[in-house]
């Protein structure tokens, strides 16, 4: 048939200039990679066919990374309409620090952002926008799932797991003071509704993803009444959802065990100074901040991605940045958004231009030559058609 | 990086704690006149009592003149008290060393904030806890030839035990940092370096988000710091530390910290090298050595079965030994030997021996060894 043969005319001029992976590999396993972090029945915000996200570039890097990713996504065809918009602290009108107000309007409509690094000036006299953000959108659920990723080897084989952490309270909660001098107090805040509803995430995201078991991290045999209360919220939860396994288990065993064999877990919910260690754990155990994703999660359906590396202004405007960790939590964001076929198109590209080798960026691997993140997308955009051509029958 | 050159069986026997020129000075207990040690002994909960009887065994094989002063110490069967706390105090104002396993928390709360474990370590104000995470010499993980010293603030911090339920639903732990504990652990952490010859000493904290009280704890450790230009000083925020250890580890030398942090990372690091199996520590005051297992964990599920390992308590008491007579080091050798040879590998090692199997393996180079 004319379609079979210029299919794969085009199959072999990819093979030629090498793009082209004909290895095996099982698509079952790279889908469950980045799931889905809440099961959307109706997609958002329709106009044209086309949903609208926010994306907030950032800073040093950020706008680089964020141009490739929205090139990748051009060439991959998602039906998503960009609004970029920039987040700088101002001054609101009662003196508190806030957004500015159109990022605000944008992400209340869109409901839906990708965000790239920020930075945190010291002693800019207003606190990071990190938690501005945070603070604006209530996000309480960060979620990060660590795969290993094949092609980019670490001493950890076989690592899959996701880290959900409670993000409004607990030990960061801020709150601190001087009771005489030379004794400070900080103050760890757990409360009944944070802690219940981080549980109910966490198992709605483990039965939205096929998950077999959420583990409660915690530190109850010293802090008896505030993990005290976190984990009796969980155990609470947990009888609303039998099909998943709750387990309990110590702070200083999960290091333990996860070090020594990080495949025993699986989803692992926690208070917020436990879940932004174990998180950061985990991310090492993968390769690092350079590709890990995240997601954030708050109430009244928003959601924002990120990618949670520095803004690395050392090598920005290089051309030296690796998109890998922002491009794994925009995947993210389509599985959240229900562009599960999409998602699985960009996630397989990515995942096989690691594994090709033949462009991977300098932040990941300590010695490498200089790469264009502009080739590593024509690369990318080369392997979509290839992936398109060959899962559907073009004529 | 230190220990990556040269025997590993080197440093275990040349390590000569002696705390006699430190500030926290730990006089040799008073000789007695048959010149046998009394130390006290605290078996604790799961394992603790297992590992106890290898630690007795390996020493009257080895003839090891220390007689010990056993006390039973339960919070979860009920046998925890104010007098037998003060009991246990009295005999270490006699006996200045113990050895001890750990005490469990059991969860359900009780009407009592601070754990038992807790409130001993305060009667005894054992502030510092050492725990040294080197590498197995025959036994290999992912990351080989390791040797960190981790220190670790132990009477403050997270675990103060002031929690409180101000609303119904809502409450609040209190962290309490102090300026003079957070000198006096970062002293002790620069002395140590100082004494054993470590190059760097990082301070380990999460100052960017709490800024008064880590804040405080990093400050002290500045200060400290100046005291003593021979040694590197640097600091690090927690969840890169912790990221860091599992991708480079070889970086870091003494690591200091307070609470919470340091029960993190002793127990990373002790995965690092093996598990909780393989890591010695010990818990120092200005008058007192408590030596015991650098992860602290009952391991209640091994009880009965034979399987744990006793080369932490082991390389404790090897190291208890060195405090008390610094000559007698043939008991560090042989557990080292012991696990060169790899048919007494216990469970967590990969192995099938049992306790007793190793216990037998220790006991036997013991009675082997060439006669000083």
């Amino acid at each position: 048939m004319a379609g079979n043969a210029w299919r794969s005319t085009i199959l072999k001029l990819l093979e030629r200039y090498g793009a082209w992976i004909t290895g095996q590999r099982k698509p079952e396993e790279v889908s469950r990679v980045m799931g889905a972090v809440k099961s959307q029945t109706q997609p958002r915000t329709f106009s044209r066919g086309m949903q609208t996200v926010t994306i907030i570039p950032g800073d040093g890097i950020g706008p680089e990374i964020s141009s490739a990713v929205i090139k990748i996504f051009e060439a991959a065809k998602v039906p998503i309409q960009w609004e970029e918009r920039n987040v700088t602290a101002i001054k609101g009108p009662g003196g508190k620090w806030m957004i500015p107000p159109e990022a605000k309007e944008s992400m209340d409509k869109s409901k839906i952002g990708l965000k790239g690094p920020l930075k945190t000036p010291i002693a800019a006299g207003h606190p990071s926008m990190n938690l501005l953000l945070r603070k604006t959108f209530d996000l309480y659920a960060n979620v990060r799932p660590c795969v290993s990723i094949e092609g980019y080897k670490t001493p950890y084989t076989d690592v899959d797991l996701v880290t959900i952490r409670e993000n409004t309270e607990g030990e960061y909660s801020g709150i601190e003071h001087v009771i005489v001098d030379g004794v400070v107090q900080s103050i760890k805040l757990i409360t009944e509704d944070a802690s219940r509803r981080i549980a109910e995430y966490a198992f709605e995201y483990a039965r939205n993803n096929q998950r077999a078991s959420v583990t409660a991290v915690h530190k109850a045999n010293i802090m008896r009444m505030s993990d005290g209360l976190f984990l009796r919220k969980c155990r609470e939860v947990a009888e609303n959802f039998k099909d998943v396994k709750f387990t309990e288990m110590y702070l200083d065993t999960v290091c333990l065990n996860m070090v020594q064999d990080p495949t025993k877990f699986d989803v692992l919910v926690m208070p917020n100074l436990y879940g932004d260690i174990l998180s950061d754990l985990c991310a090492g155990l993968i390769g690092g901040l350079g590709v890990t994703p995240s997601g954030n999660i708050g109430a009244n359906g928003v959601a924002i991605f990120e990618s949670v590396h520095g803004t690395a202004p050392d090598i920005a405007g290089k051309d030296m940045a690796n998109p890998t960790a922002l491009l794994l939590s925009a995947v993210m964001m389509l599985r959240h958004m229900g562009l599960h076929g999409h998602a699985k198109k960009i996630e397989t590209a990515c995942f096989d231009t690691i594994r090709d080798k033949k462009v991977w960026s300098r932040a990941v691997q300590y010695t490498a030559l200089k790469k264009n993140p502009v080739s590593e997308s024509v690369t990318l955009i080369l392997l979509f058609i290839g992936i398109c051509l060959s899962k559907f029958n073009v004529v | 990086p230190q220990g990556l050159s040269g025997a590993r069986l080197q440093p275990l026997c040349v390590r000569s704690l002696s705390l006699t020129s430190s500030r926290n000075a730990l006089e040799s207990p008073p000789a007695r006149a048959d010149s046998t040690f009394k130390v006290t002994m605290v078996p604790g909960d799961g394992v603790g009592p297992e590992l106890m009887t290898a630690v007795k065994e390996v020493f009257k094989a080895g003839d090891v003149p220390v007689e010990f002063e056993e006390f039973h110490l339960s919070e979860v069967q009920n046998m925890a008290s104010e007098e037998k706390l003060n009991e246990v105090l009295g005999s270490m104002k006699n006996n200045r060393v113990a050895i001890k396993g750990k005490i469990h928390t059991p969860m359900e709360y009780k009407g009592e904030l601070a754990s038992y474990e807790m409130r001993l370590r305060r009667k005894l104000d054992l502030f510092a806890n050492v725990v040294h995470v080197n590498s197995l010499p025959g036994y290999s993980t992912r990351h080989n030839n390791l040797d960190l010293v981790i220190i670790r603030e132990q009477t403050e911090g997270e675990y103060s035990s002031l929690e409180h339920e101000s609303v119904a639903g809502v409450v609040e732990c209190l962290k309490i940092i102090t300026r003079e504990k957070s000198r006096r652990i970062a002293k002790f952490a620069f002395d140590y370096a100082t004494k054993k010859g470590r190059s760097k000493v990082t301070a380990v904290h999460k100052a960017n988000i709490m800024k008064l009280g880590d804040g405080l704890f990093l400050q002290s450790c500045a200060e400290v710091a100046e005291l003593y230009p021979k040694i590197k000083y640097e600091n690090i925020i927690i969840d890169n530390c912790c990221m860091q250890l599992v991708q480079n580890p070889y970086q870091f030398d003494v690591l200091v910290m307070p609470n919470l942090y340091g029960n993190i990372i002793d127990n990373l690091a002790a995965g690092l090298v093996g598990g909780a199996g393989v890591v010695p520590g010990e818990s120092y005051s200005a008058e007192y050595a408590v030596f015991e297992t650098g992860a602290r964990h009952p391991f209640a599920q091994a009880v009965g079965r034979n399987i744990a390992n006793p080369t932490a308590m082991l390389l404790s008491a090897a190291n208890m030994l060195l405090v008390l007579s610094p000559q007698n080091q043939c008991v560090s050798v042989c557990v080292s030997l012991c696990v060169c040879v790899s048919q007494v590998r216990t469970r967590d090692l990969g192995g099938y021996s049992t306790t007793g199997d190793f216990v037998r393996a220790v006991v036997a180079n013991l009675r082997h060894r060439p006669v000083y």
